[in-house]
């Protein structure tokens, strides 16, 4: 899908980054190409070593390509140094400077930008209000709290006004309620300010609640960019759809196909008809994935897509997980049901059971 | 009683009293030596009575007064000159990509820490006598001052090196990318966060200067008497407690020193 030029704060052409020489080279980054859209919450997601922070260094210009362009609104940025881009990071570890105090922190940039000292102070004074920091600005960076440290480095990189700010898993040193408050200061904030957010996180919970659009990466590669509903409920391939979220993954066979919709038979001989991603072609063996929740459980076996035997019941509080072990055998394949004040029926261990899902509720995919 | 989880050393059979007669032996010389430089005897060795006499004739004396400014004037312009270099080295060590012969610089650094004072002594006093053979070159106290400078440097160095290889280089990415011109980043981050090293390691300097005896008195011409040498010179006469109170004076000025360095590092670490 092309995209317009102009209307791209970030654009990332066939980027390459190559470490070490020789035999021991790694590519952390094996040509990348991702558009990232003005104003947008734009997450990287993937695990460790996948190279979403490598491609954040290189937009930041901590780290050169090897190879390919990063287009800063239409102008190649790849040469210049961290310095001279209008592109400003909330560091994992915050790296607040120790020796100074908040206010000092969060008026740095614009000092070094030679701005005037009443323009800094009115700006380092907006900032504090916006972090909800005014009372702690004369503090040493060493005698607040973490999350007030993470509110500075967020006042500090958006003081400069940058064109994009780059946060680099900023959230995970917190524990899960301040997070979950940050998560939403970090919605606010990139509202309040209509600035694009590029973040990186491994948390996919993360990613999902908070991004406009997601780019799933994994060894040096984005398999996936989309919104989040795109990502969770159309993953293209069968690594999008085993990190994001749960999946039930069924082995079954393709009977036949048409129009983007197969018809799989499974080794329970049932048969069902489950969507594909656009370019992929299954054949043979394939791979169906389903989400838990998008399952259902009915007590008549006859009634359900497949059958099995009720091997175990999770209780989670807001949700309870079934675990129904296959007729066909394979894994254990999960059924999620939200729990209720009243649920109707009671399920017990042992009983045979039917799994009943919906044909869109099904998809095969590229392992 | 509950078992200890780790073993701790000091529930050891023994631990206090070997503490104690280590740190009596340590100590002990030391505290003698203090003791009769308020001895109103004329001996070092035989207790009369408390006098503070010995201080007030090593205060009026000249001869202790040209030995200190010549102390002095080396071990500060040797502290001074060798911190910086030993900065400039740090810096260029430890905030560069990796190079062939890193290693091999760090050891030669501190090389002068292993080979035996004299034969750097020996080393130093034939190089001297070289250029002054050669070239007719001789600095006078400048000879002492370079020497010096020289011996100080890997002391200086290796708390500056520590501090800053301590130090979070996301600091400097961060300054960076707040718009910091390298010169920038080092003078408003690096250096500022450096200097608690630095001044460890000119207080180190300032010390290894200050007592230095075996390359002094070898390099030191007529006339560059320094402290050491003066003490050194005194006590092959007939000896008196005017020794005890001028050691007593040198060793409050080393105490104070590191203390002062100490209590620096400290502040900062905080």
């Amino acid at each position: 899908m092309p995209e317009q030029p102009g209307k791209n704060a970030i654009e990332v052409r066939g980027v390459r980054k190559v470490f070490g020489t020789g035999e021991n080279q790694v590519a952390a980054l094996d040509t990348v190409s991702v558009s990232i859209r003005e104003n947008e919450f734009f997450t990287l997601l993937g695990p460790s070593g996948c190279g979403k922070t490598t491609l954040l260094r290189l937009i930041a210009g901590f780290d050169f390509p090897t190879a390919g362009e990063i287009l800063l609104h239409g102008q190649d940025i790849a040469p210049l140094p961290p310095y001279k881009r209008p592109v400003n990071t909330v560091f994992q570890s915050y790296a607040l400077f120790p020796h100074m105090t908040v206010a000092q922190n969060i008026g740095f940039g614009l000092e070094m930008l030679g701005k005037p000292k009443d323009e800094i102070e009115a700006r380092v004074a907006q900032m504090l209000k916006l972090v909800k920091m005014e009372a702690l600005k004369a503090r040493r960076t060493s005698q607040i709290s973490g999350g007030q440290q993470q509110r500075v480095a967020l006042a500090r990189a958006l003081a400069p006004q940058p064109k994009v700010l780059l946060l680099d898993e900023p959230l995970s040193a917190l524990d899960y309620k301040l997070r979950k408050e940050m998560q939403i200061e970090l919605k606010r904030l990139q509202n309040e300010t209509g600035i694009t957010f590029i973040f990186v996180t491994h948390d996919q919970e993360e990613a999902l609640t908070m991004s406009d659009r997601i780019a799933v990466m994994s060894a040096g590669k984005i398999l996936q960019v989309g919104t989040p509903r795109d990502i969770y409920d159309r993953p293209a391939e069968r690594f999008v759809a085993d990190f994001i979220g749960e999946t039930n993954f069924l082995p079954g066979t393709v009977v036949s196909k048409q129009a983007g919709v197969a018809t799989v038979k499974f080794a329970s001989s049932a048969t069902i008809s489950a969507g594909y991603p656009e370019g992929f072609d299954p054949t043979g063996e394939v791979t169906l994935v389903v989400r838990p929740e998008h399952a259902d459980l009915v007590p008549d076996p006859a009634k359900g897509t497949i059958t099995g035997t009720l091997s175990n019941i999770v209780y989670f509080g807001t949700d309870t997980h079934y675990h129904v072990k296959l007729d066909g055998g394979g894994e254990n394949f999960i059924v999620r049901h939200q729990n209720s004040r009243s649920s109707a029926v009671t399920y017990e261990t042992g009983i045979k059971v039917g799994v009943q899902f919906e044909e869109d509720a099904a998809r095969v995919l590229k392992d | 009683m509950a078992e200890p989880r780790v073993m701790d050393i000091k529930d050891q059979p023994g631990f206090r009293s070997i503490a104690v007669i280590c740190l009596l032996v340590l100590y002990i010389p030391v505290l003698i030596l203090m003791i009769f430089s308020f001895n109103s005897g004329s001996l070092v060795t035989h207790w009369e009575g408390v006098t503070l006499k010995w201080y007030g004739s090593a205060f009026l004396n000249e001869e202790f007064h040209s030995a200190a400014k010549n102390t002095l004037i080396i071990s500060v312009t040797a502290t001074i000159v060798s911190t910086i270099c030993a900065t400039l080295a740090a810096i260029g060590m430890t905030r560069v990509k990796p190079w062939r012969g890193l290693a091999a610089a760090f050891m030669v650094i501190n090389l002068p820490l292993m080979v035996p004072e004299i034969i750097t002594a020996v080393a130093t006093l034939s190089f001297f006598a070289l250029i002054a053979g050669v070239f007719g070159l001789n600095f006078g106290i400048g000879n002492l001052i370079l020497a010096h400078t020289v011996f100080c440097i890997p002391f200086a160095y290796m708390p500056i090196r520590a501090r800053l290889e301590d130090m979070d280089l996301t600091l400097e990415y961060a300054a960076a990318d707040l718009y910091a011109t390298p010169w920038n980043a080092f003078k408003r981050i690096t250096l500022p966060l450096l200097v608690p090293g630095i001044m460890s390691g000119a207080a180190l300097a300032f010390i290894v200067s200050f007592d230095d005896f075996t390359i002094t008195q070898l390099v030191a011409g007529p006339g560059q008497t320094t402290l050491p040498l003066y003490i050194w010179n005194q006590i092959r006469r007939p000896m008196t407690p005017e020794i005890n109170a001028i050691s007593t004076i040198l060793l409050l000025v080393s105490i104070l020193f590191v203390s002062v360095s100490f209590l620096i590092a400290r502040r900062r670490a905080k």
